[in-house]
């Protein structure tokens, strides 16, 4: 699957993964025979309509949840439970308002049980513009930093892989393209491998590597497009048309719709196609 | 922010339309009356006094100027007289009062905790248990005292078990609500990071129920307090509720209205306790 990727290890591996739920009206399928390959230090997003079992797909990485059939493995050994490797940034920012800037992101290491890494800690603060807001609750922040915050406490034990669930889906358009760069920025500086959920398909292809399209619901996968832009990327990028033909073909795969007719320069794309 | 939008809509005691809004779990707005360290202005602490001495003034103007008797209606003046004379007779029963309502209330408070917290971990057995909590909660627990003093006498025993008896089910049915506030995503975040069922327990749930704990913790104390008076005045010699019927007997109607405002002064007191605890420790709840 990851073709072009060279011989770079394979870090996280999805196998033929299902989840089916247990309703009150019977079993709902969420996610089916979906197989996805991530090689260490890949940045790769899943797009996919809502409620298509994107955070499905992810929980299961995390080991928060089992899978119904299929397997998932890290560096090569199936996840059974949470991973002390895998750092999580959940949907909304999902930080404890009970608790401070300075102790939600110390959580891990409490929990862990682990002295935090404070130099680690406070240059990733600093990285993200959140220095000197160590005292200040949740409440006290805007949207945008809170993520931001998140991310740092995602960050904050060091995991070598990153799941990151739609972190910038209720933010406005201009704070939307501020952290997108700065993720760029961290990953660049980081080189963790990180898995993004959106349904922003501009932000995936801005990211990503590699954006896998999920289908409607139960997910599957419906197709995977390699996204060869160089980097550091710029927000400039957004504004081609070779861009926005990638982006509108995507989201022709997602609307199941052909791509072609209305369109035809929508064919011939940057992004090498496969799947 | 969309409180802020709601504090401009909801009528409160707040200055500026609720631009600060208040963030405790009180049930009405005390924060109002307390005022904020210092902010309040001298405005609304002229209009504080004014407002009291017209109510209590007032009251001393009626009762006179109708010439109320002192055995129907004490005027306020009376009062302030009996309270400071008699206090001296009067504050060993307070004394035995707080300690069958702390004991009491110890126990009931304790018990019902914990007893909130381990039911709700277990949905099943919640369901089984419910009817009967119910049933603890409504019970008037006054009732049950002619028999306790049958069985145990006219001790502190018999105040101190209805005491735990009215206290424990309030405390228990507000802190379960508090524990039954699962926020899935907060407590998969804490797995996330590998937490124990332990330590989801200890740093998730238990902050999570605080602000009810409280609730139920205050509730708990006034219907302590009184029941634990309502159980002096059915039998036994001493403790203020035993004041209220001997000075009611005697006709001492001014005294009598002294142990009731001395009555209210404490939960008053108890109120504004809870109301810093919250203060200080559930201020995050929007
Ligand atoms: N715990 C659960 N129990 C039962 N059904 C669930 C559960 N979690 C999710 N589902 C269902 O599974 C499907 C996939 O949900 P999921 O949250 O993974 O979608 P999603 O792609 O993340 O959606 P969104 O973009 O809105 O976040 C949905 O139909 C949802 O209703
Ligand atoms: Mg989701």
């Amino acid at each position: 699957m990851n073709v072009g990727q060279g011989a770079s290890k394979i870090k996280l591996s999805v196998e033929n993964a299902s989840k089916s739920y247990d309703t009150r009206s019977g079993p709902l399928l969420a996610i089916e025979d979906f197989s996805m390959q991530v090689s260490d230090g890949e940045f790769v997003c899943v797009v996919g309509p809502s409620g298509c079992g994107k955070t499905t797909l992810l929980w299961s990485m995390a080991g928060l949840h089992s899978l119904s059939g299929g397997r998932i493995t890290l560096d090569g050994e199936p996840v059974s439970g949470p991973h002390p490797q895998i750092g999580m940034v959940f949907q909304e920012a999902n930080l404890l308002p009970w608790r401070n800037l300075t102790r939600n992101i110390l959580l891990p290491s409490e929990i862990k049980r682990q002295k935090p890494d404070q130099q680690w800690i406070d240059h990733l603060l600093e990285r993200v513009g959140l220095g000197g807001f160590g005292n200040k609750f949740p409440r006290e922040l805007s949207g945008g930093m809170q993520q931001r915050a998140s991310i740092v406490r995602a960050l904050s034990f060091n995991p070598s892989v990153l799941l990151m669930d739609e972190p910038f889906g209720a933010l406005d358009a201009f704070t939307r393209d501020e952290m997108n760069l700065l993720v760029e920025e961290i990953w660049l500086e980081t080189r963790k491998t990180i898995v993004f959920i959106t349904h922003n398909i501009a932000e995936a292809v801005f990211l990503s590597d590699r954006v896998y399209v999920m289908s409607a619901r139960p997910g599957r996968l419906a197709k995977v497009f390699d996204i060869a832009y160089p980097r550091p990327r710029s927000l400039d990028m957004m504004a081609t048309k070779e861009l926005f033909d990638l982006v509108n073909e995507i989201k022709a795969e997602i609307e199941h719709r052909p791509a072609g007719p209305a369109r035809p320069a929508a064919r011939q794309n940057a992004g090498a196609a496969h799947g | 922010m969309v409180d802020k939008e709601l504090g401009d809509k909801i009528p409160t005691f707040d200055r500026a339309g609720g631009a600060q809004l208040d963030q405790s779990v009180s049930i009405t707005n005390w924060s109002a009356f307390m005022g904020r360290s210092g902010t309040r202005k001298i405005g609304e602490i002229i209009a504080i006094i004014l407002v009291a001495v017209v109510i209590i003034g007032g009251a001393e103007a009626l009762l006179r100027g109708l010439a109320v008797p002192y055995y129907v209606m004490p005027p306020p003046s009376a009062i302030a007289v009996a309270l400071y004379t008699d206090f001296e007779f009067i504050w060993p029963h307070l004394l035995h009062t707080l300690a069958e309502l702390s004991a009491g209330y110890a126990v009931g408070a304790v018990v019902g905790l914990l007893l909130a917290a381990v039911i709700t971990q277990f949905p099943f057995v919640e369901k089984i248990v419910a009817p009967y909590i119910l049933m603890l909660v409504t019970m008037p627990m006054l009732a049950l005292v002619p028999l306790l003093i049958l069985r145990f006498g006219f001790g502190y025993e018999p105040r101190i078990i209805a005491v735990a008896l009215a206290s424990g089910p309030m405390v228990m049915i507000n802190s379960a609500t508090g524990f039954r506030r699962v926020d899935l995503a907060k407590i998969a975040l804490a797995r996330s990071f590998g937490a124990s069922t332990m330590q989801i327990f200890l740093k998730i749930r238990v902050p999570m129920a605080l602000p009810m704990i409280i609730v139920g913790l205050m509730i708990g104390a006034i219907f302590g307090l009184l029941t634990a008076v309502g159980a002096e005045m059915v039998g036994g010699g001493f403790g203020l509720g035993n004041r209220l019927t001997t000075f009611s007997s005697m006709i001492q109607m001014p005294q009598f209205f002294a142990v009731i405002l001395i009555l209210s002064l404490l939960g008053i007191l108890i109120y504004v306790v809870f109301f810093l605890v919250g203060k200080k420790w559930a201020s995050w709840q929007a």
